[in-house]
């Protein structure tokens, strides 16, 4: 549906309300900026402005070596780097045998995968701690690259529906030049699933850098902790030192956001995906 | 004769490695979910029902309980109940909430002439932000004596509120953190009515139907598969919800926030109540299991498909 034309005046309120409901959602983010370029005395006053007195670069650095963020950063990257080509090239593997491939099975198990995400993480927390100790595990960055390796449901459902919107006529043709099933899907299908590889990627990305649960419960060791642990550590040190505290969460917001921005239209192009019937 | 059935056994026997071939080939291709999923599912799942049946602190031995854990989290456990009424509270609000809000701005920014793309991406900005990050901004936030929420009351004349510390107030704390995500459902409605045809409105011009009228009556129906997904997937997430509490209020104060999830991990975790937590856990999943299937099963009473192909 397209914006019906209304009248000049509603026109107007329209995009005030939706300016003024913008402003408010990006409000707690300005905040967090603000906040991390203030001196205390500027954000310990009943009277706080949006806008700092002085702006106090020197907080980033502060904050920065307040911890050893830089080994906390290092390892989240490790982790991020080690494990997105994993997530991309196995949910799209399994995308295609789900797609393209009618095989015995193929409808339960795909409706095991889907069924899959009801399950809670408290019911393979315990277990997955006593694997991991077994395979000695813990206290590596592993448990967090792991899970992610083997295609998780919602990335598998993306690309299947997107692997099924590519017009079949091309497998055939491969197929009669003489092509396996492995070089369609490497040499003709993975290269047009480009669009959603970069979503499966960026979510993954998004998820993995925030994720505190699974380095909380696997990773007691503080020279493999990752931003998220690192951060609440900080937290609870410098419980009070707010200018600090925003200036480290500006720098973890940072790289999530810029991934986003730069991919923004392929990412909420490829979240309508998956609105599609289930 | 001979030769024909010859023929066709052979026929028979090549269409029959065909699929065979096939089979393979499938298996192939989704073998890297189905080790994954054995490996990091099936398996811990087995274990955890089976040592929910024990007493176990994770370096003994495992004693067999027989059926005491499960009887036990719902006859002399008060954190269980507390925990239970908490997360069903925060579930019950955050999902219809986030349902409601998420198809407001969907329509309200469908509505907009200029800069729809820009809007789009401010609204799904802050579901970027999750975690402990997330915590960190809220807390402050609510700061109740820095705060700016808290500057804000004050300027329109309203009292101060103690967001993370009074015990009526942190779980709808909560619960409001939680929406600052709505962006990520906002974006699966805004495309799904960018896909609804005009002439659904047409027609309903002819009928002289107003606009709230429309909305109800054309919108609202066609954005049910969508309401769907999006319930049942928020759902599942709100209900395993622990990062914000732990982080922020550490499940307080007086327990106000003390999620389910909380009560399993510190069961787990600082307790090594093993056995004992893995009965909670198993006692959630089948609840979200039940919960699902309630909803799947209501479904077919309230979920419009267009004619088109998707409906039966």
């Amino acid at each position: 549906m397209q914006a019906q034309a209304g009248k000049p005046w509603e026109r107007i309120a329209m995009t005030v309300l939706i300016v003024l409901v913008a402003a408010a959602f990006l409000f707690p983010i300005a905040w967090m900026l603000s906040t991390a370029l203030k001196a205390p005395e500027d954000i310990f006053t009943p009277t706080p402005s949006l806008l700092p007195e002085k702006w106090h670069w020197h907080n980033f650095a502060d904050a920065w070596k307040a911890q050893p963020f830089a080994k906390y950063f290092a390892n989240t990257l490790i982790v991020v780097l080690v494990s997105t080509p994993f997530a991309m090239l196995s949910s799209t593997m399994v995308a295609f045998g789900f797609a393209r491939i009618s095989f015995w099975g193929r409808n339960a198990l795909f409706l095991l995968v889907i069924g899959t995400m009801v399950i809670p993480w408290d019911v393979t927390a315990i277990p997955l701690y006593i694997e991991y100790n077994k395979l000695g595990l813990i206290n590596t960055l592993w448990p967090m690259i792991l899970p992610g390796m083997f295609g998780a449901p919602f990335f598998i459902f993306l690309a299947r529906q997107f692997i099924m919107g590519i017009p079949h006529d091309l497998d055939e043709a491969a197929k009669i030049d003489g092509c396996s099933r492995w070089q369609i899907y490497w040499k003709i299908v993975l290269p047009l699933c480009r669009p959603v590889v970069v979503v499966i990627g960026v979510f993954h990305f998004v998820w993995v850098w925030n994720e505190f649960l699974t380095p909380l419960i696997f990773i007691n060791d503080q020279d493999l902790y990752t931003l998220p642990l690192g951060i609440n550590l900080f937290k609870n040190a410098y419980n009070i030192e707010y200018e600090k505290l925003m200036a480290i969460s500006c720098l973890s917001v940072l790289f999530p956001v810029t991934l986003f921005y730069f991919t923004q239209n392929l990412v909420l192009g490829g979240l309508s995906l998956s609105g599609v019937k289930k | 004769m001979s030769r024909t059935n010859a023929g066709e056994a052979a026929l028979l026997r090549s269409a029959r490695r065909k699929r065979w071939k096939e089979n393979l080939a499938g298996w192939f291709f989704v073998s890297p979910w189905m080790f994954g999923f054995v490996f990091l599912m099936l398996g811990p799942m087995l274990f955890s029902l089976v040592i929910s049946f024990t007493e176990w602190n994770m370096v003994g031995a495992p004693k067999f309980l027989g059926f005491d854990n499960y009887i036990r989290m719902f006859t002399s456990d008060p954190f269980y109940y507390r925990a239970l009424t908490v997360t069903f509270k925060y579930v019950f609000l955050t999902v219809p909430l986030q349902v409601i809000l998420a198809i407001l701005i969907a329509v309200l920014l469908n509505r907009a002439t200029v800069g729809i793309r820009f809007f789009r991406a401010v609204f799904y900005m802050p579901s970027l932000i999750q975690g402990v990050t997330l915590a960190l901004i809220w807390g402050w936030m609510f700061n109740a004596d820095f705060g700016p929420i808290n500057f804000f009351l004050e300027q329109a004349g309203l009292p101060r509120v103690h967001w993370l510390t009074d015990p009526d107030v942190a779980l709808y704390a909560l619960v409001i953190v939680a929406l600052w995500g709505v962006g990520s459902p906002m974006v699966l409605y805004l495309s799904a009515l960018r896909t609804i045809s005009s002439e659904y409105y047409e027609a309903a011009d002819i009928d002289g139907a107003g606009r709230i009228r429309k909305f109800f009556s054309v919108t609202l129906p066609l954005l049910t598969p969508t309401v769907l997904f999006n319930i049942i997937t928020s759902l599942i997430a709100s209900f395993q919800t622990i990062v914000l509490a732990f982080v922020m209020t550490g499940g307080g104060p007086a327990e106000s926030t003390y999620f389910y999830s909380l009560h399993v991990y510190r069961s787990a975790f600082t307790h090594f109540k093993m056995g004992y937590a893995s009965a909670m856990a198993w006692v959630m999943f089948v609840m979200i299991v039940l919960l699902t299937g309630l909803i799947l099963k209501s479904s077919k009473y309230w979920v419009h498909y267009e004619a088109d192909g998707g409906g039966r």
